[in-house]
């Protein structure tokens, strides 16, 4: 044994009193009052997946429907966390977890409302002016208002402290010069809350950046879609060319742009669809089994694995809105739960391929072999977007204090 | 009720005595007896058993905590055997003799491998007669010669005695459910140590755990003993009796974790991990033993799939009735 810089700890010596890692992130349930929305979204859903094939529905949250946006506000869908005096349902976050897993579960089109129910309209209600609150956070709860991430440039995607695009301060308020890209729905959206530099330079990181609401009708905008490898072009690329914006653009304290970016991650990264992207696959596949009679002890295997781990991480996930129902920002819970989401995501059209086609004989349906294509050729994007799986381990690296 | 006034003093007590000096011990064949009566003094055998029986009526969700300490230790004693079968036997009218009891599913009279069998005073037995409450002298229990293994192989050719009926989802899922909780607290316990050696252990001028590739796995090494937790907390939710589904579950992602965990624990600590001296091994041998106890993740994932497949309903609905995350 080498020199005595690592003598072990004893077992009792360091560790008593210690708490379980991640404590903060445990069973929790649904409440009865939120379970009981469940019939009434139900009904609303399945008018809107009737006509839609399974490749179609696997791509939920990539699937454009504004008029079923709509249709989710009238009736009370969205904004179920955000306060009545704007236009919201204040139910919070135990009932949005419910209406969304209902939505994904089905894959219902919900692309439309998604980013801006998610994190645009917290965003606005955490950090904007009153105003701002009363302008735009109705709207999305109507369905009325579509809502765009600008983070990503072509230089900075995992390094988002390097963002270059700027907005500088004129008479009137600001001018905007720069670029976005893979920002998703930006074609369709009004608005974009763009991460942006408004003082100092890339050297200078965190500080320096703030986050703007930009219309995306001013003039300069230009928003070109980029086809994506299944031939669907759900994100684009969005040039500013002088861009004049009026000064209440400004959300939140300018400066703070990293800190309020934060806050909005932790939003975007810690709802069910993070492990629900291939469920309707899953779910296909489930019945293909059923269709055919097949249960030898390779394929009863595989069906509980994928079973067990969908609970719980069902159960993680309901955990994890526990921690924003208590009002907590649960940045590293959320990184932990979208990681091992993801890597389950991703796993489900590998191994559902090669059971597949392990059974040559056995007919498989157009509808199910075009959603096994579509899932595996998009599942490499479910650990890119909101954060990369390498970013996401670095983040809880950090939490376990190893950074 | 407030779990956390069951949890700490059970803690405590674990702490005091389940020192690493008295863990080698007992698996080198110390007299466990003292350290028995201890743990039969504190109450916490009858924790199942209901108030009217006597016992503190815990939830299983609280003695779920309690589980997970008992991996967190590697302690040798087969504590939550016992709360286990004293459950068992009140729930069925039948009274509990002191001592440690183990659990054992035989076919036939196939031999049977226990956990803890070399120090288990009874064994309460499922087979085609339902439970029968054994001494574990008839069953003519035999060491393994496996290095520090206390588990026994039994076997009985006739078998008599008081039989009772087996709870539906059958012994085993209750003794698998034990084991991913265990395995949850062992789990928990590496990580946290295998990050704490990653900060200090200095290589190439700097602690190793400031190297990414390291942090990447322990990251994933903590997403793994978290999982394990939510599953058989998740488990413990419907309470008693234990459904398939529930033990399933939550065995299939402990077990899958259990290993993954172990490897993860040696890879970082290099060879000193490797070393008896070294405290480590008390964990990993224990989870790699609970990993295939009662059934590794392939057979529960067998039990599960087979459920799932009967069943017409779309996976998220399937999962939110056989596995709600509170109480049925
Ligand atoms: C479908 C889809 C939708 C998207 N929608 C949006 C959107 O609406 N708005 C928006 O702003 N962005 C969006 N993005 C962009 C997304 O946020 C980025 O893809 C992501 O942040 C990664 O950036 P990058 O693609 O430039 O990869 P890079 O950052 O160049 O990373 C490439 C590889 O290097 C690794 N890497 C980088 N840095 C490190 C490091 N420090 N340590 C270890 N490994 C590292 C990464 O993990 C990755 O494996 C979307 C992406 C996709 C795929």
């Amino acid at each position: 044994m080498q020199s005595d810089g690592h003598k072990q700890p004893r077992m009792n010596a360091a560790i008593v009193g210690v708490g379980t890692l991640f404590d903060t992130l445990t069973l929790a349930a649904l409440p009865p009052e939120d379970e009981a929305i469940r019939p009434a979204i139900r009904q609303l859903i399945a008018d809107a997946i009737a006509d839609l094939p399974s490749d179609r529905r696997a791509r939920s949250w990539a699937g454009f429907d504004a008029a079923f946006s709509r249709k989710l506000g009238e009736a009370g869908f969205l904004g179920l966390t955000l306060p009545k005096a704007y236009g919201g349902q204040e139910r919070g976050p135990f009932a949005r977890f419910v209406v969304v897993e209902e939505l994904l579960s089905a894959g219902a089109p919900v692309a439309a409302h998604w980013i801006a129910d998610r994190q645009s309209a917290p965003l606005i209600l955490n950090f904007g002016t009153e105003e701002q609150r009363q302008f735009y956070i109705p709207r999305i709860c109507r369905g009325e208002f579509f809502f765009c991430i600008g983070m990503s440039e072509p230089n900075s995607g995992s390094d988002l402290a390097s963002v270059r695009t700027r907005a500088e301060r004129t008479d009137a308020g600001w001018r905007v010069n720069g670029q976005k890209i893979w920002t998703t729905n930006a074609m369709y959206s009004d608005y974009m809350i763009a991460l942006l530099r408004t003082s100092g330079s890339a050297d200078d990181r965190h500080s320096g950046l703030s986050q703007l609401i930009i219309d995306l009708k001013a003039p300069g905008v230009t928003v070109r879609p980029i086809m994506d490898l299944a031939g669907d072009s759900h994100f684009a690329e969005v040039f500013f060319d002088n861009v004049d914006l009026p000064a209440d653009a400004l959300i939140g304290a300018e400066g703070d742009g990293w800190r309020q970016v934060t806050a909005e991650l932790a939003f975007e990264r810690s709802g069910p669809e993070r492990i629900y992207s291939s469920i309707i696959l899953l779910d296909a596949w489930i019945a293909h089994l059923r269709h055919v009679g097949r249960k030898d002890s390779a394929t009863l295997d595989l069906v509980g694995n994928f079973t067990a781990r969908l609970a719980t991480l069902r159960a993680m996930s309901i955990a994890c809105t526990a921690r924003l129902a208590a009002g907590d920002s649960p940045v590293v819970e959320a990184s932990l739960v979208k990681d091992l989401g993801t890597s389950f995501e991703q796993e489900l059209p590998i191994a559902i391929g090669a059971d597949l086609a392990a059974w040559p004989d056995e007919v498989v349906s157009d509808d199910l072999h075009r959603t096994l294509a579509y899932i595996t050729h998009l599942a490499p994007s479910f650990s890119l977007r909101g954060g990369t799986r390498e970013i996401l381990r670095g983040i809880l690296a950090r939490g376990m204090g190893l950074r | 009720m407030n779990a956390a006034e069951f949890i700490e003093p059970f803690a405590r007590l674990m702490d005091e005595v389940m020192t690493p000096a008295a863990v080698r011990a007992a698996e080198r064949g110390g007299d466990i007896s003292s350290l028995w009566q201890m743990v039969q003094e504190s109450g916490y055998l009858d924790a199942l058993v209901s108030e009217e029986a006597g016992g503190a009526g815990l939830d299983l969700g609280v003695v779920h905590g309690l589980w997970q300490i008992l991996g967190r230790r590697a302690v040798p004693l087969p504590i939550g055997e016992t709360m286990l079968a004293r459950a068992l036997l009140s729930m069925a009218g039948q009274d509990a003799p002191d001592g440690p009891i183990v659990l054992a599913v035989m076919t036939g009279n196939a031999p049977v491998i226990v956990p803890l069998g070399q120090i288990a005073q009874h064994v309460l037995v499922e087979n085609a007669a339902g439970l029968t409450l054994y001494s574990a002298a008839s069953g003519a229990p035999q060491g393994t010669g496996i290095y520090g293994d206390l588990s026994a192989r039994f076997q009985w050719d006739a078998v008599s005695g008081n039989s009772f009926a087996k709870p539906e989802a059958g012994l085993r899922a209750y003794a698998a459910l034990l084991r991913a909780a265990m395995i949850a607290g062992a789990a928990d316990e590496l990580v946290q140590r295998t990050a704490d050696y990653a900060a200090q252990r200095v290589q190439f001028g700097k602690p190793i755990g400031r190297q990414q590739a390291l942090q990447q796995n322990l990251a994933v090494m903590a997403e793994h003993a978290v999982a394990a937790r939510l599953a058989s907390q998740l488990g413990c939710a419907g309470g008693l009796p234990i459904s398939p589904a529930a033990a399933a579950t939550a065995k299939s992602v402990a077990s899958h974790a259990a290993a993954l965990v172990a490897n993860t624990a040696h890879a970082v600590h290099g060879a000193i991990g490797i070393s008896e001296e070294y405290d480590l091994q008390l964990l990993t041998r224990r989870l790699h033993e609970w990993r295939l106890a009662d059934g590794s993740e392939n057979y529960w994932n067998r039990i599960l799939g087979a459920q799932r497949l009967a069943s017409a309903a779309a996976s998220v609905d399937f999962v939110r009735s056989a596995l709600p995350c509170a109480a049925r």
